[in-house]
């Protein structure tokens, strides 16, 4: 039988170091909606998603309710919207439509985020893909909850560069639509390498065509309890490190499987995945920072901090593992900067620069999160950082993204604050030197050699 | 058997266990297992009980021992033991 020490343990895990479950993320099949008659199209995919996700909230409410653990989101994600309008879509502004139709569905059923307004184009586009790119701007302008996503790269097809030049320039228009609001409209767009079909986390979660008619996908986190576990164990061996960082990881995210079945009864809807992530938040005690501080380095971004997240993020997987029967998305350690304190502190201390963080993006679970730089950096600079980091993906067969706000108007020196779940932050320098010459090349990168598995 | 854990949480002073039991008798919750310590003055109270014969579900259940607890000036949390053992049961 349980014993009073495990109670307190657990309780003091949700007390006091904010261990919750991060989000519970119905994913919904529009597959079905598909019309040409564009109101059709939009009342089918109201219906559709209204009809599934009405109880999502309450359930969540419920759940969190008699187990005692806080669910902080609850969120949609849908089948990316470029296949979905391909028929009934015939410029930009019907894809906006949609846009707004899955921003009323999304308030009137209570979630805080949608995502799915994507396209993957990883090797090429349709029209129907270009057009909806093409609306991204006016679209996350113009609604408040929806989030969209690009799929430019993978292993397998290698990297669509006319996508990611097209991107660099629908990022400076997105931040220039949204400028009076310090661009965030680019902090509801990310760009992929390798996107996962499951992944709960926005902004970058879609519905994958791979995936049933409707699933439950749940994020956990734990920053806090990772580091708390560490303080009592520190100047010991990697291998005890290791151990406590895994036992930890295996704790969080059996609430999270727990979590994840019972939603997944009460909503009648099948269990898709836990995503095992380390998905640090603006609150004092939820960082990842903090951990990699407590691993041993001064300020993330010392020497050493990327060989500390690399063990970090796989020790958590290999905790993960054996707690959940279904593991996916993203699964690792998140390095946003806005989103955690510590790597605030770090890029204001001088430790943290967007080259350190693009080496972390090697070993981390997702990429260059939620860095906002300066408002006049240009779209093939954009588009120049955003190629790397898709290669690192592509070579190194992960998932990699890219989520960079250029605040019109604020450069090196400032800060921003996106209010929220999306923090604040000083604005980051960025490489001078052009790369025009590279981006502007029309095609693509061909996939790397050790993509030839047949 | 429908297992809730509930727990208190405090600085001690008289009558704590009786209101707590008193609440749950009334209900017809069944208690299985208690364990009691005081830690510098503080009380810590972990009960086992079931709510298979309750009159009320773990909802209102949560709720009424959460108000009891500020009339008492603990705080006390309902939670289903499932959250405990998937954590600390392999």
């Amino acid at each position: 039988m349980i014993n009073i020490s495990e109670v307190s343990e657990t309780n003091e895990m949700i007390e006091k170091e904010n261990l919750d479950v991060r989000t519970i993320t119905m994913g919904i099949s529009l597959f079905d909606c598909i019309s040409d008659d564009l109101d059709t199209l939009n009342k089918n995919i109201y219906e559709k998603i209204y009809n599934s996700a009405k109880n999502l909230v309450s359930t969540g409410e419920e759940i969190a309710k008699e187990f005692g653990i806080p669910i902080v989101n609850k969120r949609i994600s849908v089948t990316p919207i470029a296949l979905i309008g391909a028929s009934a879509c015939k410029t930009s502004h019907d894809f906006v439509s949609i846009a707004k139709t899955l921003d009323k569905v999304a308030k009137d059923v209570g979630i805080n985020f949608l995502g799915g307004y994507s396209a993957l184009v990883s090797k090429g586009m349709t029209s129907a893909d270009r057009l909806l790119i093409e609306s991204i701007p006016e679209a996350l302008s113009t609604t408040d909850v929806v989030c969209s996503s690009v799929n430019v790269g993978s292993t397998k097809t290698g990297i669509n560069m006319d996508a990611v030049r097209l991107l660099g320039d629908i990022v400076r228009k997105t931040a220039e639509a949204t400028a009076d609001n310090d661009s965030a409209g680019c902090t509801k767009l990310v760009i992929f390498c390798n996107a996962p079909d499951d992944n709960p986390f926005m902004a970058g979660a879609f519905h994958g065509v791979t995936e049933a008619d409707r699933i439950i996908n749940v994020g956990v986190s734990g920053p806090g309890v990772v580091k708390t576990a560490l303080e009592k164990v520190r100047g010991e061996s990697f291998e005890v490190l290791c151990e406590t960082i895994k036992k930890t990881a295996f704790k969080v995210t059996r609430v999270g499987q727990l979590v994840a079945k019972e939603a997944s009864v009460r909503l009648d809807v099948p269990f898709g995945i836990v995503d095992l992530s380390l998905a640090p938040t603006p609150a004092i005690g939820d960082s990842v920072a903090d951990i990699l501080h407590e691993i041993g380095v001064e300020h993330a971004g010392a020497p050493g901090t990327t060989a500390a997240l690399a063990l970090l993020n796989d020790q958590v997987k290999k905790g993960g593992a054996m707690a959940s029967s279904y593991v996916g998305g993203l699964s690792g350690a998140f390095i946003p900067v806005s989103e955690d304190q510590g790597m605030i502190n770090a890029v204001n201390a001088g430790a943290l620069t967007l080259e350190k963080l693009e080496a972390m993006t090697c070993v981390c679970s997702v990429g260059l999160d939620m860095i906002a730089i300066p408002g006049d950096t240009k779209a093939t600079t954009l588009a120049g950082i955003i190629a790397d980091e898709m290669a690192i993906g592509m070579i190194n067969q992960k998932t990699t993204a890219v989520r960079l706000i250029p605040v019109i108007g604020k450069t090196v020196g400032d800060t921003v604050d996106f209010g929220g779940l999306l923090g604040f932050g000083p604005i980051m320098p960025v490489n001078q030197f052009g790369c025009e010459n590279f981006v502007n090349r029309t095609g693509r990168i061909p996939a790397p050699i050790h993509s030839f598995k047949n | 058997m429908n297992k809730i854990i509930i727990t208190v949480v405090g600085k001690d002073t008289v009558g704590i266990i009786a209101k707590v039991c008193t609440y749950l008798a009334d209900k017809g919750i069944n208690i299985l297992d208690i364990s009691q310590t005081i830690v510098s003055g503080f009380f810590n109270m972990m009960m086992i009980v079931d709510m298979s014969g309750s009159k009320v579900d773990i909802s209102d259940a949560s709720d009424d021992l959460e108000k009891l607890g500020e009339e008492i000036g603990v705080v006390i949390k309902c939670q289903r033991e499932e959250i405990f053992d998937s954590m600390h049961r392999i």
